[in-house]
């Protein structure tokens, strides 16, 4: 009658090691159900067709939101102007990022540790006190805030991240091959187009993508250094105090939906990769 | 060029010490930014540390479970945790008052199982602020995490239960302490944006969940009273660090950051 006695301790921790598998699997389920609601939410609401002027609860599908985007006044200058900003701002934070990150991987100068602090203290300070010690700058040489005020804050704090990014790219990077070019009778120019640069451009690219993306979605630094210009996040920041109209959530579908199918395609392509 | 542009770079961030100088004489300043809103600054680190809490309960178990269980899928999933990044910031804390409107679906469930009160909210209380916060900085818990996860050998796993350790014990043994550098990046990366926020207590909120980052906002851009407010800005900054410091010699986990 063996097959009646109660479970060995074996068949029991297997039994248990069962459920917990399964708990874990619930619970991550729960998790990102959490994680994907509210985005469900924005996506669903601008499709919305309010009743009055607070797009709070759902009253019926349209399509009116996608069709008429700019119907609401201001949207798109302040549309333009963050894609503005963000453009210039990803731009020349890569430059010279790229520039800050390649002088620290490879010389040593005086000052190195000290450069390493200070592209790390935007990262790890809070934005607000970022934004009121820019704005206390600003006011301090009796600069007038406004769209140069914004660009110069996001090149500043984007640089920090390019220069992370690359670092981590330049990390991996074999010399020899920079040698063997050398050898072979390239000059330190040839060498750097042809060589350095070519093997760290996905660095390169994924930091000014991810520059962009800051400076797009960046709202506090922004605020307190705009001056009369109005950015997108801006514009929901006084739009939410009246009721944010729907078509906020057409512009905010549309980033999401862009940022995903780019970065969609990079996990595709790394897949690919590890593939082959 | 990289030098000068190091310097402009520096420039900058001297502003806000020369700032902090201009005024140091004036250190009443700081007298009156810390008797006036102590209120508001230790609510900022209550909601920020209470919100990092629950950051980790909730990432923990996921990042462990997409390290290990997440097989050829780890990429897609680790999509998923990031997608809120994609939604402005802004955006995603106006979802939040939708879901948790007195209307929503949340509201009325709690309110059938007499958790809430009929007449009972979440929107305008601290319960959505906390929320809020612990929504928008999630990603900065989970990331860190599945890193330090991800990278540890699961060799050692298997010896510890060779070793005869119980799953809980090898988990508890092995997995735990070697994910530490993990949970410390991401506690800090949660709770020092989690403290300088404005944005969940103004949307999610009312004046009295009002944090620290509110009265800096509306000191400097509606009150135009800069030396409160940079003073204001300062105390943040220390109370930020203080807290970190102690966190660190608590965790003795400050060779593991350098």
């Amino acid at each position: 009658m063996t097959a009646y006695a109660a479970p060995r301790p074996e068949t029991r921790s297997r039994l248990l090691e069962g459920i917990r598998h399964h708990l874990l699997t619930g619970y991550a389920i729960l998790a990102f159900t959490y994680l994907l609601v509210p985005i469900a939410v924005v996506v669903a609401f601008s499709f919305n067709d309010p009743a009055g002027r607070f797009n709070y609860t759902w009253q019926g599908f349209t399509l009116d939101n996608w069709r008429n985007w700019d119907a609401v006044p201001g949207l798109r200058d302040a549309m333009v102007k963050s894609l503005q900003i963000a453009l210039i701002s990803s731009l020349v934070a890569t430059a010279l990022g790229t520039l800050i990150a390649l002088a620290l991987v490879r010389y040593g100068f005086r000052g190195r540790g000290t450069t390493n602090l200070l592209i790390f203290l935007p990262m790890s300070t809070p934005e607000i006190v970022l934004g009121a010690s820019l704005l206390a700058l600003f006011l301090n040489v009796h600069v007038a805030t406004g769209f140069t005020t914004i660009l110069i804050a996001h090149i500043m704090f984007n640089i920090s991240y390019v220069v992370v990014t690359v670092k981590a790219r330049l990390a991996g990077f074999d010399r020899h091959l920079e040698e063997a070019a050398m050898d072979l009778g390239a000059n330190e120019w040839t060498t750097f187009w042809r060589v350095t640069l070519p093997l760290i451009a996905p660095g390169i690219l994924a930091a000014a993508l991810l520059a962009f993306a800051l400076s797009v979605d960046d709202f506090v630094i922004t605020y307190f250094n705009s001056g009369s210009q109005v950015t997108f996040p801006l514009f929901v920041w006084g739009a939410a105090r009246v009721g944010a109209p729907p078509q906020v959530n057409v512009i905010g579908t549309t980033i999401f939906a862009v940022a995903l199918v780019l970065m969609l395609a990079n996990v595709l392509l790394q897949n690919r990769k590890g593939a082959r | 060029m990289a030098p000068l542009v190091f310097l402009a770079y520096q420039s900058l961030q001297e502003g806000s010490f020369d700032f902090g100088y201009r005024f140091g004489w004036e250190w009443q300043n700081y007298g009156e930014a810390i008797s006036d809103y102590h209120e508001q600054l230790i609510r900022s680190l209550v909601y920020a540390g209470l919100a990092t809490v629950l950051a980790l309960i909730v990432s923990y178990p996921l990042a462990y479970w997409i390290a290990f269980r997440g097989g050829r899928w780890k990429n897609l999933l680790l999509l998923a945790i990031i997608a809120p990044f994609f939604v402005t910031y802004l955006i995603r804390t106006l979802a939040w008052q939708t879901i948790l409107a007195d209307q929503g679906p949340v509201v009325g469930i709690l309110r059938s199982l007499h958790v809430l009160d009929s007449d009972g909210r979440l929107l305008a209380t601290s319960v959505a602020v906390v929320a809020g916060l612990t929504y928008n900085f999630l990603p900065f818990m989970a990331l860190p995490l599945y890193v330090a996860l991800e990278q540890i050998d699961h060799r050692l796993i298997e010896a510890a239960e060779d070793l005869y350790a119980s799953r809980v014990h090898a988990f508890l043994r092995v997995t735990l302490p070697l994910s530490l550098p993990g949970v410390f990046a991401g506690t800090l990366l949660t709770f020092i944006p989690a403290a300088g926020d404005f944005i969940n207590a103004q949307l999610l909120g009312t004046p009295r969940q009002h944090m620290i980052g509110n009265v800096i906002q509306s000191k400097f851009l509606e009150l135009i009273d800069y030396p409160a407010a940079a003073a204001l800005s300062f105390v943040l900054m220390a109370a930020i660090l203080a807290g970190v410091f102690a966190y660190a010699r608590a965790l003795g986990t400050e060779r593991l950051t350098g």
